[in-house]
């Protein structure tokens, strides 16, 4: 108990510390990676409250793709922050206050981890007691998100895919001018790099299966088709540094992650349509098959699918809209 | 199940779902055409649940089969569906007349994930309208929110990117509110449906973090609903947007966000926080007059057309919290009218605005000199329109103003000076409206373009069936009136199930 809690208090204190020095960084580049430390440092919180699910996300999605994207990203804008002073006054007032008015209400809030504290008391037993004889898989986590709350995941769903558009619209060579492919320098990605070409040649096959097992395994343990898309891309990604944009390109097109994107939320969409069509609700997974346990597993199978369609597809996308522009 | 019993899911999914397979088109007219089709459909959705509620009451949902409050149910009373008729019509009429208006600002490759973008704007807002579970209404809020920002910089002029910035960092806080708020709820009860928090918290009110939430929930969704002085993102984001998203949006999206501030306030903390309501009408009431006496001044001295509209939104929002600030049956019904009333005369308004940029090139006061009388229908649409916005008598800003004027008096002793500040900023609203007026009717025309030339007819007959139903509201509001009563009955007994 003591230990978990100074490890906690130390973990939340480098916490805070680098949200201060992402803020203080003036320096892009130092501001890019020191987010990234801030979200592995958040994954191994969430993985200490046992949110096991979550804590991969964050270390997949967080620390690593957000990583990438950021510095693709940075690739077209100047290496330090434009200096304007004058709105500062009013943030830096805003967040003080607010952290003073969350502090306040922490004192009001019910011990963490106390079983008598109202979330554990209401819905969470009903989800422990009835998810074996409901959903009847072992992961409860998996059984909220995609049966109990699905409704909420496919918005989830939604946002990444509206992301891709909001990218893809703003970035997509829209204005007059036509895809490039990269410039000479992306080329031959970093082919010349002997010790990094083979270790990601090595690596590359064990993440794409990592990414595989963490898609259909997610029924069992922690993961799902958030996780699995975040590491699919961040294998796919690799491939492109090493291997040159176009390359990657020609094993994936941009037409194909397009189809890949929407195909995924609509595939979502289209398991709860079949719902209604088989006289139940929207993503009732339980009239899909004669058995509503054989239902909901089938249900939840094809739905994680479609999330880790559209995350790939979308996270691809982005990559390269940001890679394929100077 | 019938279709019948599907039709609050419906509301969302039909527009949701129609993206993924927009944005795989490739041709900007398919796109649109796929668009308007799918908005027309919600549309007729949408007419369908609002008869559905007004004749059998509250309908319920539960999503995936599951009950509340272990699964997500949806709840849609008269409130929710006047929003969703707000959200649909107006999507409906910023497509069918801002064809034209759309194919000059987005080019042809980009226009399929634009319209995408849009199809997800008006599933997300139709989603926070047709909710009942406050997580579930985040989840849409940031669907909606990114895809309004999608819309925004989707326009010609490149200060669109610099108002969307600032306008996605204030919605991003505003959403981040919201959720620390529902975050404190959920800690303290242990649930997210809305009916179920409602007696949930009867255990634990007064306790610092449920009062903290409501602090955190309200100012978050003034932010989303650009309640004065929050609402420093609007003018720029209405100014810089293509037109016709300016029709879309100004017409429903502040909307949305004040809906939920009422939901939340009314139906969750209003029986359970002591002196809750106090708090709300000391919070509210304040900022909301200072709302509509600045705004309305500013507008007077704007030199372009959509941010003068604009700022004349920001003091409209600012009728609909003083009404809802009362805390009051007559004022919610006044709140909940004016929502509706003031839809139907921005989006006119703006709609008159896309038709005017479309001849002129630009919305800046001094190129629409003399405008009124190179297009003399849509101006006349413009007038109708600016009327009902004023709130003359015959038209639907007469009733709606007649119902909070009505409210402020029950209000008690400030109930005076609240109708003073509403009379005085009427007459600023006259202002702000005739300095435009005036001169597209007495201005000279710039050089070289004094020809009469209006827009394609279906556009003004589009124009002014817009303008048109101003007056019928004014005249028969039978339907709006019947959807606020019903409506405010619902919130004020609480829970809807």
């Amino acid at each position: 108990m003591i230990t978990s809690l100074l490890i906690g208090i130390f973990l939340l204190s480098l916490l805070v510390v680098t949200a201060l020095a992402i803020v203080r960084a003036s320096d892009l580049f130092s501001a890019v990676m020191l987010s990234g430390i801030y979200s592995l440092l958040m994954a191994l919180n969430f993985f200490l409250l046992d949110a096991a699910d979550v804590a991969l996300t964050e270390a997949a999605v967080g620390a690593g793709v957000a990583t990438v994207l950021q510095l693709a990203a940075l690739r077209m804008a100047p290496a330090t922050e434009a200096r304007h002073r004058r709105a500062r006054g009013l943030a830096v007032a805003v967040v003080v206050v607010s952290t003073l008015l969350m502090i306040y209400a922490s004192f009001g809030q019910p011990t963490l981890g106390d079983p008598q504290a109202p979330p554990q008391q209401h819905v969470a037993p009903w989800y422990i007691e009835k998810t074996p004889e409901l959903v009847d898989i072992p992961n409860i986590v998996s059984a909220v998100l995609a049966s109990f709350r699905g409704y909420d995941t496919l918005g989830e769903v939604f946002v990444v895919l509206t992301a891709g558009i909001g990218v893809m619209f703003l970035l997509g060579g829209g204005r007059g001018k036509p895809f490039r492919g990269l410039d000479s320098q992306g080329e031959d990605g970093l082919q010349e790099h002997l010790i990094l070409k083979v270790v990601a040649r090595i690596l590359i096959p064990f993440i794409l299966l990592f990414g595989f097992f963490i898609q259909f395994h997610g029924e069992y343990s922690p993961g799902g088709g958030f996780q699995a898309g975040a590491l699919l891309v961040a294998g796919l990604i690799l491939y492109a540094l090493i291997r040159g944009e176009r390359r990657a390109l020609a094993v994936i097109p941009p037409r194909v992650l397009l189809w890949l994107s929407a195909g995924g939320a609509f595939l979502y969409g289209s398991v709860g349509v079949a719902g209604m069509l088989l006289g139940g609700e929207f993503l009732n997974y339980s009239v899909l098959a004669s058995d509503s346990i054989a239902g909901q597993h089938l249900g939840i199978l094809v739905i994680e699918l479609g999330v880790g369609m559209t995350v790939t597809g979308v996270l691809l996308s982005i990559f390269h809209a940001f890679a394929a522009r100077d | 199940m019938t279709l019948s019993d599907h039709l609050p899911v419906l509301q969302v999914i039909v527009p949701l779902l129609a993206a993924p397979l927009v944005i795989l088109l490739r041709n900007g007219f398919l796109a649109w055409l796929a668009s308007l089709l799918t908005s027309l459909c919600a549309l007729g959705l949408g007419s369908q649940l609002t008869a559905t509620v007004l004749a059998h009451g509250p309908q319920h949902y539960h999503v995936g089969g599951w009950a509340p409050p272990f699964g997500i149910s949806l709840s849609v009373d008269a409130f929710s569906a006047l929003l969703v008729l707000l959200i649909s019509g107006a999507s409906c009429l910023a497509l069918a007349g801002g064809r034209l208006s759309l194919r000059r600002d987005i080019d042809n490759r980009r226009a399929p994930m634009f319209y995408g973008a849009w199809l997800i704007a008006v599933a997300g807002l139709s989603g926070i309208a047709v909710a009942g579970d406050a997580f579930n209404v985040f989840v849409f809020m940031e669907i909606s929110s990114l895809a309004t920002y999608i819309l925004i910089a989707g326009g010609r002029d490149r200060r669109a990117l610099s108002a969307v910035f600032k306008y996605l960092i204030i919605g991003t806080i505003g959403a981040t509110f919201y959720l620390i708020g529902v975050g404190f709820i959920y800690m303290m009860t242990g649930t997210l449906n809305f009916d179920d928090m409602a007696v949930r918290l009867e255990g634990v009110i007064e306790t610092r973090p449920v009062v903290i939430a409501a602090g955190f929930i309200t100012i978050g969704l003034a932010l989303k609903a650009a309640i004065f002085p929050l609402h420093v993102w609007l003018p720029r984001a209405y100014t810089y947007a293509p037109n016709a998203v300016t029709v879309f949006i100004a017409a429903c999206s502040t909307k949305v966000a004040l809906y939920v501030l009422l939901r939340f306030n009314f139906a969750v903390f209003h029986g359970n926080l002591l002196g809750h309501s106090e708090l709300f009408s000391a919070f509210v009431i304040p900022l909301a007059l200072s709302g509509i006496l600045i705004a309305s001044l500013v507008a007077v001295y704007q030199t372009n057309l959509k941010k003068l509209l604009a700022f004349s939104s920001v003091a409209q929002v600012g009728y609909i919290a003083l009404a809802a600030g009362l805390t009051s049956a007559s004022g919610l019904l006044a709140a909940m009218l004016h929502m509706f009333n003031h839809a139907l005369a921005k989006g006119s308004l703006f709609l008159c605005v896309a038709a005017f940029a479309l001849v002129s090139g630009d919305t800046s006061l001094k190129r629409l000199q003399g405008i009124g009388r190179r297009m003399p229908w849509t101006m006349g649409a413009f007038v109708i329109a600016g009327l009902s916005l004023i709130g003359v008598p015959g038209t639907a800003g007469f009733i709606s103003k007649w119902y909070l004027i009505v409210a402020a008096l029950e209000f008690g002793q400030v109930g005076f000076l609240l109708v003073a500040a509403i009379v005085v900023s009427s007459l600023m609203a006259v202002a702000y409206l005739w300095h435009f007026v005036e001169g597209a009717y007495y201005g000279t025309p710039p050089a070289g373009e004094s020809s009469p030339m209006e827009v394609s007819l279906p556009l003004r007959c589009l124009i002014w069936v817009a303008a048109l139903s101003n007056i019928f509201f004014g005249l028969f509001p039978q339907l709006p009136l019947a959807l606020a009563r019903s409506g405010t009955s619902a919130l004020l007994q609480g829970g809807l199930y």
